[in-house]
């Protein structure tokens, strides 16, 4: 499948990153050129092939985590960490619906 | 500083070293030789001589926690740890303090290790060459002008320069094995599930896996043996015992059924790697492996369905990197979606950006069927191709790496060509197996070779006693590190 | 063409929040208005490496929830990432159900309504609160990972007013099975709606729209009716509705579209792969019990005996229904006590239904006093209001107020022989045959026995005074 321009913008728009043209250039050509190298997928025969989502212990019974409450982070901890925060919050430039 | 993991380990049993005059050797050795490879990001040396003294009293009172008490390591910089800044190779990261510990670091601090520091990566883990860190690449011990390997190579080129006996890594499409193999020391890749991931900067869930770096298999099943078994914070981790790994080097290998796969001695093997592979095998033969060819009809279509997979996965892990909770922030972003954009524009490297634009695609509207779902079921063949050889051998085994080290900036603007050195490793991720890198040999410009073992699911045991019979007895350090 | 020749379908999404101690995939505490951020750890603030971690109890309350609706519940099911960026959705994406949720079909009995069918009742996390200032937003991930249970209700509802009844309905159902408080308020308990509108007979459903943020009963009923409406006029007026998000707006009584929400949302789900598939065995299944559903209460109710509207006032209420059962006894008699003595007390605040001062049980034992002839139904009803207000034992009640009736014949008889004294004439004319004058001799008698006279002795004894 082909990857143009245009579909460089809308998948960097879903995945929130803003793009220089130099950027929708190269990123379409290197994206094509992967594709292109990945469609060999669409040749294997995968007909009744259940899809392999996860490759772990199919094993080893669920463990489940029991309803017991741990203690949380202290909030100055969890704030420090922020590039902009009041004292009790995250902040973000607002946001308008 | 020459002795492996387990020769060091034992001189603490023997009392003829101290943790604390380890710790400060290794300290010394980094500061002096580091400036030319570039293996760590940070040192955390007030956490490790606190640390030291505390293992000093242990050894000295004959109650050490474990093996590994008082045996100075290093982390990758993927691995959180609290209150020491963790990037995971990014500059969106920068700065960035963990309020906790990641359950291998909380394991190793409980087995008495000594964390010397953290070692450089290519941003996110996505790499084969160290060269997408954003603090700049690290270079390989054995030639200054090549790479280490990647995205582990900080911790491969850290034990190949006898910084440290051991290093932690993780491995997501060869991320251990091929650095360990470029570097010619032993790298282990457990099975999906045989350690915890919590607290492990995530690249691709399904795929990564903590693993060891020594200088030998017996270094690595140590450490393999400190960080395995069940965590209740990664449901994903498995319930089965942690068995003995040590246990199994005494018992020898005759009598293992190895199968050599005709896929992965194909076009794009370099003729020296493929000869010392082959001197690997026929030295197992030797010591009493039956050996037989078999075939993974579907390994060739690993690379594709890999970089559907890890970068649709990728795509989604990555979105937490948004410059609201931690990390880098854009400056003067109007509204949300500016924010968002020039943050994650300013803090994401060419790479990350690459397989998040890929990742991204493969997810969305229209193309979610032909290319996600797809390579999830050519997974499904390459997992199956395995499962029925190991119906017939025990270990499958084969080169690391179709090349030894190759050049800096050599495959840089050629990313399909970067993805295409994995061919070897990034089947046993798919498909959730153990492989293990043990050095074999050299090439004629004097780098290491490494062979490749792969493993029934939860059988390290196996393996590691393969590579401690293959591996090539102790191999010197490099000139300049001596 | 009128509103009349248009049929309006509506379906109900509704998203509760289930009654665990710790969120879905952490242990922090779920509890409602704490200081904000002072829930959260670095699972649900989506740190670096944090890694979600299942609890037992949301799988439990969910499997509960969908053996009561009838659902199919999936022995596995599976996780998914829904993919989209909000400040207050730490990881870029939340985790839900896509394809195999845990309960399949199924269905809510409504008063009046009947079985309202359910597509599916899947398993997810909620997301924080971001709270609009004037300069910025600030985010609290205190609410990120509370699990939520989103009932998803086939498009089978009318009008306004059955939707508004199916929510009711649902929502006393959840209540009932203590996985949700059914608090609209505080947002415990959420509805969209989705709302369309085709000509009575058409074959197809027209182009539905999604209404977000109705969170009353009043507001569901004025949201859907305000959109029924406007989509009418938007056809009537030759024009084509599009599909889209409308959000409720409760001051102006409107919906506006919120194409903020419509850009571009493709949220690109994929399985979870931090977490196995979700295998529950039937072991787990058949372990999971399911208490009474309301619509099964009021029919015992019915059953023996109780008026519909005092089954309605009951059932409305789960703590009168706890109430009811701790009577015990005569269910209809018990009715009668809660809506009546028990009813009356609440309404003068001289009582509380939190915190009751007596226990249930002891209203059997006032119904034993008055049924033995020790207290007249008066004293009795006057007993029961002082059990409500101080929950003494009844016999004690009795006694401080002296409120036992005379039975004792030796006694009575005095009272009786000088009544007849005193009322010769009156005597005369009983003998003649005026028996109707017998109940002006026991007035008489109680008159004398300031009411504690036992009336059954007292008309004996006249009878057998006075001879007939
Ligand atoms: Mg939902
Ligand atoms: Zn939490």
């Amino acid at each position: 499948m082909a990857i143009d321009r245009a579909q460089v913008r809308h998948v960097a728009r879903l995945a929130r990153l803003a793009l220089s043209a130099e950027d929708e250039e190269r990123f379409a050509a290197q994206l094509q050129n992967v594709l292109g190298y990945i469609e060999r997928l669409q040749a294997v025969d995968v007909s009744g092939v259940e899809p392999l989502s996860f490759a772990g212990d199919a094993e080893s019974e669920l463990a489940l985590r029991e309803d017991a409450v741990k203690p949380s982070l202290p909030r100055e901890k969890v704030l420090a960490q922020a590039p902009q925060a009041d004292e009790q919050a995250f902040l973000v430039p607002r946001i308008l619906e | 500083m020459t002795t492996t993991l387990s020769q060091m380990s034992d001189a603490l049993a023997r009392g003829e070293t101290t943790p604390s005059k380890l710790a400060a050797e290794s300290i010394e050795r980094i500061k002096a030789l580091d400036g030319k490879v570039h293996a760590f990001l940070r040192l955390t040396e007030a956490e490790a001589s606190s640390a030291a003294k505390a293992a000093d009293a242990r050894r000295a009172a004959g109650k050490p926690l474990s093996a590994l008490d008082g045996v100075p390591v290093g982390l990758k910089d993927i691995f959180c740890m609290e209150g020491v800044e963790t990037t995971a190779g990014s500059k969106i990261l920068q700065g960035y303090v963990p309020p906790y510990d990641a359950t291998v670091v909380r394991k190793l601090k409980a087995a008495g290790a000594v964390i010397i520091g953290k070692l450089n990566m290519d941003e996110f883990a996505m790499g084969s060459s160290t060269e997408n860190s954003a603090y700049g690449p690290t270079m390989n011990p054995w030639d200054l002008s090549r790479t280490p390997g990647g995205s582990s190579g900080g911790s491969s080129a850290a034990v190949a320069a006898r910084f440290v006996p051991g290093t932690l890594g993780t491995d997501t499409g060869g991320s251990i094995r091929q650095p360990a193999a470029l570097v010619g020391c032993a790298g282990l890749k457990p099975t999906y599930g045989r350690v915890s991931r919590y607290g492990v900067v995530a690249f691709a869930s399904s795929l990564d896996q903590v693993g060891p770096f020594a200088q030998d298999s017996r270094g690595a099943a140590l450490l393999l043996q400190a960080i395995a078994g069940h965590d209740e914070n990664d449901q994903t981790s498995s319930k089965r015992p942690v068995p003995d790994y040590a246990a199994g080097f005494g018992k020898g290998v005759r009598g293992l059924k190895l199968g050599v796969p005709r896929e992965f001695f194909g076009e794009g093997l370099h003729p020296e790697v493929e000869k010392s592979v082959r001197a690997g095998i026929e030295k197992l033969k030797g010591l009493g492996c039956e050996v037989r060819e078999i075939s993974l009809p579907n390994s060739p279509h690993a690379i594709a369905t890999y970089y559907i997979v890890a970068t649709a996965e990728a795509s989604s892990n990555l979105a937490r990197y948004d410059g609201i909770r931690f990390g880098h922030r854009a400056k003067g972003g109007k509204n949300l979606l500016e924010l968002y954009e020039n943050t994650r524009a300013e803090g994401f490297g060419a790479e990350v950006k690459r397989r998040i634009m890929l990742g991204t695609y493969a997810l969305s509207a229209g193309y979610f069927d032909a290319y996600y779902i797809r390579a999830q079921k050519v997974r499904a063949l390459i997992q199956r191709d395995f499962l029925q050889a190991f119906a017939e051998v025990d270990a499958v085994i084969g080169p690391t790496s179709p090349t030894t080290a190759f050049k800096l900036g050599e495959k840089l603007d050629d990313p399909l060509a970067m993805y295409l050195n994995d061919v070897y490793t990034v089947p046993a991720n798919l498909a959730g197996l153990p492989g293990l890198s043990v050095p074999c040999g050299f090439d004629s410009k004097g780098l290491p070779i490494g062979l490749q073992l792969v493993g029934r699911p939860f059988e390290e045991e196996t393996i590691l006693r393969l590579g401690d019979a293959a591996e090539l007895a102790d191999v010197p350090a490099p000139e300049g590190f001596r | 063409m009128p509103v009349a020749d248009f049929q309006p379908v509506i379906g109900l999404e509704v998203h509760a929040q289930l009654l665990t101690k710790t969120k879905i995939f952490c242990g922090c505490a779920t509890d409602f208005g704490a200081p904000p951020n002072t829930q959260v750890c670095p699972t649900c603030l989506g740190l670096p490496g944090a890694l979600p971690a299942l609890n037992r109890a949301a799988i439990e309350m969910a499997v509960r929830a969908g053996k009561a609706f009838g659902c199919k519940i999936s022995e596995k099911s599976i996780w998914a990432r829904k993919n989209y960026f909000y400040p207050d959705l730490p990881k870029g994406y939340q985790i839900s159900q896509f394809e195999l949720p845990i309960c399949d079909g199924g269905a809510v009995p409504v008063p009046g309504l009947g079985n309202v069918r359910l597509v599916r009742i899947h398993l997810e996390e909620d997301a924080g609160k971001n709270v609009h200032g004037a300069a910025a937003s600030e985010v609290d991930l205190n609410r990120s990972g509370t699990p939520l249970i989103e009932i998803v209700g086939q498009p089978d509802l009318r009008s306004a007013e059955d939707a508004s009844e199916y929510l009711k309905a649902l929502r006393l159902a959840l209540i009932y099975l203590g996985v949700n408080d059914g608090n609209l308020e505080e947002g415990s308990f959420r509805c969209d709606a989705n709302v369309s509108v085709m000509l009575k007979d058409a074959k197809e459903y027209g182009t539905r729209v999604e209404l977000k943020n109705i969170n009353s009963f009043r507001f569901v009923r004025q949201a859907i009716d305000y959109e029924i409406s406007r989509q009418v006029e938007v056809l009537e007026g030759g024009g084509r509705i599009v599909q889209e998000t409308r959000l409720f707006d409760h001051e102006k009584g409107e919906t506006r579209s919120m194409r903020s929400k419509e850009a571009a949302n493709d949220y690109r789900y994929f399985p979870e792969p931090d977490l196995p598939p979700l295998a529950i065995t039937r072991a787990f299944i058949d372990g999971v019990k399911v208490p009474k559903l309301p619509q099964q209460i009021s029919e015992e109710l019915l059953q023996a005996g109780v008026s519909a509207p005092d089954v309605r006032t009951i059932v409305g209420e789960p703590a009168l229904v706890s109430v009811h059962t701790r009577i015990g006894g005569d269910a209809k008699r018990a009715a009668l006590f809660i809506v009546g003595e028990l009813s009356r007390a609440l309404n003068d605040k001289e009582a509380d239904l939190e915190k009751l001062r007596f226990e249930p049980a002891q209203v059997q034992e006032v119904w034993k006093l008055q049924d033995a002839g020790t207290i007249s139904s008066t004293a009795a009803r006057e007993v029961l209001a002082e059990l409500i207000r101080t929950g003494k034992a009844p016999q004690k009640i009795v006694d401080e107020k002296g409120l036992a009736q005379v039975s004792d014949n030796s006694e009575l008889e005095k009272v009786v022989d000088a009544v007849i004294a005193r009322n010769a004439g009156e005597a005369a004319k009983y003998k003649a045959g005026k028996v109707t004058l017998l109940g002006f001799f026991v007035g008489q008698a109680m008159k004398d026995l300031k009411g504690k006279g036992n009336p059954g002795v007292l008309n004996s004894l006249f009878k057998a005074k006075l001879g007939e």
